[in-house]
Parts: structure tokens; C-alpha cells; sequence
């Protein structure tokens, strides 16, 4: 298949593209929920992004906080942010940090002024920026604007046979386009870590992935009680015949293809080092894992499926493939792209990546994905520990 | 290039896994094999549903798993040729 050169995105203010154009309203911290729900409910073309925290958290914690915050409002899939939170200075460290992309973004705060007021002062900056993104129009854009992160959820057996590898096709034949790509997940690479450590391009990169994934499993011995039957796999995983973490690990692996990482990624951290595959330390669980990458800076997400995870992203949108052909027939409704064919030999890894390539390219150009017309939205931060 | 009962990562492996809704009881399954491309024969000995695994060989207890060409995990409880192999009778060596 000859792959096209360029899909139609919406061109941002620092010369980012995104595949969306959100107008965000985003809380600082879980007590503001409200009021962003609000103003979302109050102007359309707006969407809330609740959350659980963002009060009394500290240290590398509450950078995190801030990291996926500011990500979340730069990523390019956004065209205008409203922030809301309780106190002033931390909603404005977080307006400021999104402001250097260029794009429109207004800050409020709570006290002193309450819900009532925060809500009618919100909402006529919304309607303002609402409108303003309505006018936005695609435009075409080269592949190499298209940030991909990946991440697999509720596997199976299937997802390391077909369709993990089917991920991993696409990334080499797009890898030469100059597209950023990014996986995650450190705790499930647990039994693989030292086959998916030689995968680094540089000594650095190697010692940086082993020294992260070293750091997440010791702290899983520390507070594990048990070994982790029914956590890692979960029981999802067992029911589709997944039988150890390694095992699990080994499928996990196959989304990369034969590609080397050139960094490694703190979690929500933006990439600096050009175009190719970054490693970022994630949790494995889906919606945490998204979230992060979303913060990253990555606008479209490809997500391989066995038994059936079902999860969307606010801002990032989720497509999703399986090759297990019972969940390709239950669950049609949450399957983008239906790869079980690999199975059965009627078709082979490579036209799986291409037809995986050309789903992807049309929700690029704007078609809803399944979770986004499910309405699935999961925005789920990621805490490190106990708040002060 | 038929339809496989089973599909083997490696050659290396000691275990494939079932691609077909189920294996039925003393079923000869066709096993692909996807590094060398080669077909293999192998009696199920039980009914195993799709996405689980087949022992290739006679296993001993402390045996590895192999799949994918690599280790993933130990024989707790041994396991006969053409058996069904998962939690019951295979362990992490992880956690």
C-alpha cells in the first residue's frame, strides 16, 4: 500500500497540528469540578476535564500535578483552555505555562467570588473561545505532525500474536515519515525488561529505562501482599488465557515493532529529542496511561485490545483494535479497527498494519472513533503518594 | 495455507496457543508454527478455549515455559503433551 503523505489536522499557534480542536475546561484541583461542569454544560463545544486531586500534594507529586495540567492544556488537539481552581497562584502558574504555546487561555479563581460568579465570569470567556475554535478549519498537514502513543489494555493471548504486532507494522512503516511515536507501561514490560532495555538507541537510553523500570518493580515488591494474582495479569487477562506477567510482558513488547527508543520519558513529559519512539514511565493501567501521554503532547492513540477495554481519552482520540474475533463480534461497537483475520491466516501482519494505518489516518481527518461516540472520556490523573 | 488450530510464536516454544473457539477433547490440531513457517501436529487433550495454551512436550515440575522464544514463567504441577497450560499448573517467577 503506498501510504499517504499527509492528513487534514487543525494548525496551532507554535506550529503543532492536532487531529481535534477542543475547547477545554479544565480544574485545578477536585474542589473546582463543579464549576468547570458548569461553565462545560452552560457553553457547548466546551468539555469538562474532572478530576480527583490537585489539593496539598508535594514534591515530585504535585509536579506531576502540574506537568499533566499544563500538558493537557498545550497539547495541540486543544485550541483554547479554561482554567479554574480554588486559589489564584497555582491557577495561574498553569494558565502562564499553556499561554507559550500562543493559543487562548483565561484563568479563574474561586474564593473570594464563589461558585456563582466564577461560573458567569467562566462561561462568557468560554463562549468566547467556543465560537472563536468553531471557525477553526482543518488543513493538510504532513504525517510527521501526527504524534502517536500506544498503549494495550484487557489483553489476551490474541494481542501478542496479532494485534500488538499489527501496532508494531505500523510504527515501522511510519517511523520513516518523522512521526513521534511513544509507549509506556513499566510494570508490564516485567520479564522483558532486559529484551526491551537492549532496545535503546543509545547506552543512555538503555540505563535510563533500566533504572525506571528497576525503581517501579521494587516499589510493586514493597507494597505487594501477595503475588499480584488477580493485579498483574488481572483476571481479564487470565480469563483470555494470559498466564504470568511475563508472558503478559512479552505480547505487551510487540506494539514496538523492531524499533529502537532514543529517550526515556518522566510520566507527561513532553519529548525533546525529534521525531522517533519514545519509552515513558507510565502506570499500566489504561486511562492513567493515556492521560499521560495525551500530557505529553501526543494527538492520536492506537490501542490494541483482547478481552475488551472499552476506554476513551477527553482529548486524544482513542483508536481501537483487536484480533480476538469473539470480541470483534460482541463488541463491535468499541472496535475501530477488526484485525482477527491474522488468526485464521486470512490475512497477514502487513496488510493488518495497513489497514490499521488507514483507520488511524481517517480519525486523524476528524472520524469519531467508537469510544468518542460511546462518549468515553476517561481523564484519570496519576498520583505517586499520599498528599500532606 | 489453511485455517491453524494453533498458532507458535518460536520454534523454540513448549507451548501454542489455541486460535479456534475451542479444541475439543482428543482433537489433532494443526499447529503454525510463525518464525519458520512450518505446521505441526499435536493431540488436545482437553477442551481448551481460544487464547490458551497447549503444551508441546511433557513438562516437569521447575521446567520454563518458553514462548515468544523466551522465558515465561515455571512448571508448578507437571503437565503431559497436548495438555491445557495456565495458572494451574504454571507460575510467574517474578512476583
Amino acid at each position: 500500500m503506498e501510504i499517504p503523505k499527509s492528513f487534514l489536522g487543525y494548525r496551532r499557534e507554535n506550529g503543532r497540528a492536532g487531529t481535534r480542536n477542543h475547547v477545554i475546561i479544565l480544574p485545578v484541583d477536585d474542589i473546582s469540578n463543579a464549576c468547570a461542569e458548569a461553565v462545560a454544560n452552560n457553553i457547548k463545544g466546551t468539555i469538562a476535564l474532572p478530576h480527583s486531586y490537585g489539593r496539598l500534594q508535594f514534591g515530585a507529586d504535585l509536579e506531576l500535578h502540574f506537568r499533566t495540567m499544563i500538558g493537557t492544556g498545550k497539547n495541540p488537539n486543544v485550541a483554547a483552555v479554561i482554567v479554574i481552581g480554588i486559589e489564584p497562584k497555582w491557577t495561574k502558574r498553569i494558565v502562564d505555562e499553556i499561554a507559550k504555546t500562543g493559543k487562548p487561555v483565561e484563568g479563574f479563581h474561586i474564593e473570594r467570588t464563589g461558585d456563582i460568579g466564577t461560573i458567569m465570569k467562566a462561561s462568557k470567556k468560554a463562549q468566547e473561545f467556543s465560537q472563536w475554535a468553531s471557525e477553526k478549519q482543518r488543513e493538510e498537514c504532513p504525517l510527521s505532525d501526527l504524534w502517536i502513543s500506544v498503549k494495550c489494555g484487557e489483553s489476551d493471548t490474541t494481542s501478542g500474536l496479532a494485534s500488538n504486532p499489527t501496532v508494531g507494522n505500523l510504527m515501522e512503516k511510519l517511523e520513516p515519515f518523522g512521526v513521534h511515536l511513544c509507549f509506556g507501561e513499566t510494570s508490564e514490560l516485567t520479564g522483558a525488561e532486559t529484551v526491551c532495555a537492549a532496545r535503546g538507541a543509545t547506552p543512555e537510553a538503555k540505563e535510563k529505562f533500566m533504572k525506571t523500570w528497576s525503581s517501579y518493580n521494587d516499589f510493586i515488591l514493597k507494597e505487594a501482599t501477595d503475588d499480584l494474582s488477580e493485579s498483574q495479569p488481572t483476571a481479564g487477562n487470565i480469563a483470555g488465557g494470559l498466564t504470568t506477567i511475563e508472558e503478559k510482558a512479552f505480547g505487551n513488547f510487540q506494539k514496538i515493532g523492531n524499533l529502537k527508543f532514543i529517550d526515556v520519558l518522566e510520566p507527561a513529559e513532553e519529548p525533546k529529542k525529534g521525531k522517533g519512539l519514545y519509552f515513558m514511565d507510565t502506570s499500566s493501567a489504561a486511562a492513567e496511561c493515556v492521560t499521560l501521554q495525551a500530557a505529553g503532547g501526543f494527538n492520536i492513540h492506537l490501542f490494541p485490545t483482547g478481552q475488551g477495554n472499552i476506554i476513551g481519552n477527553p482529548i486524544e482520540p482513542v483508536v481501537k483494535l483487536t484480533a480476538n474475533p469473539l470480541t470483534a463480534r460482541l463488541m463491535k461497537e468499541h472496535v475501530d479497527c477488526d484485525v482477527s483475520k491474522i488468526l485464521s491466516r486470512e490475512m497477514n501482519l502487513s496488510q493488518a498494519g495497513d489497514e490499521l494505518i488507514k483507520t488511524m489516518l481517517r480519525v486523524a481527518n476528524g472520524r469519531l472513533t467508537c469510544a468518542e461516540a460511546l462518549g468515553h472520556k476517561e481523564f484519570v490523573m496519576t498520583k505517586l503518594y499520599r498528599s500532606a | 495455507m489453511s485455517q491453524p488450530d494453533l498458532i507458535i510464536h518460536d520454534e523454540k516454544d513448549n507451548v501454542g496457543v489455541v486460535v479456534i473457539e475451542s479444541t475439543k477433547k482428543g482433537q489433532e490440531c494443526s499447529a503454525w508454527i510463525m518464525e519458520n513457517d512450518k505446521t505441526i501436529k499435536v493431540n488436545s487433550t482437553n477442551e481448551v478455549p481460544l487464547g490458551h495454551k497447549i503444551a508441546l512436550k511433557d513438562l516437569k515440575e521447575g521446567d520454563t515455559i518458553l514462548k515468544y522464544g523466551h522465558d515465561i514463567g515455571k512448571v508448578v504441577k507437571s503437565i503431559k503433551k497436548g495438555e491445557h497450560v495456565h495458572v494451574h499448573n504454571v507460575k510467574t517467577k517474578k512476583w
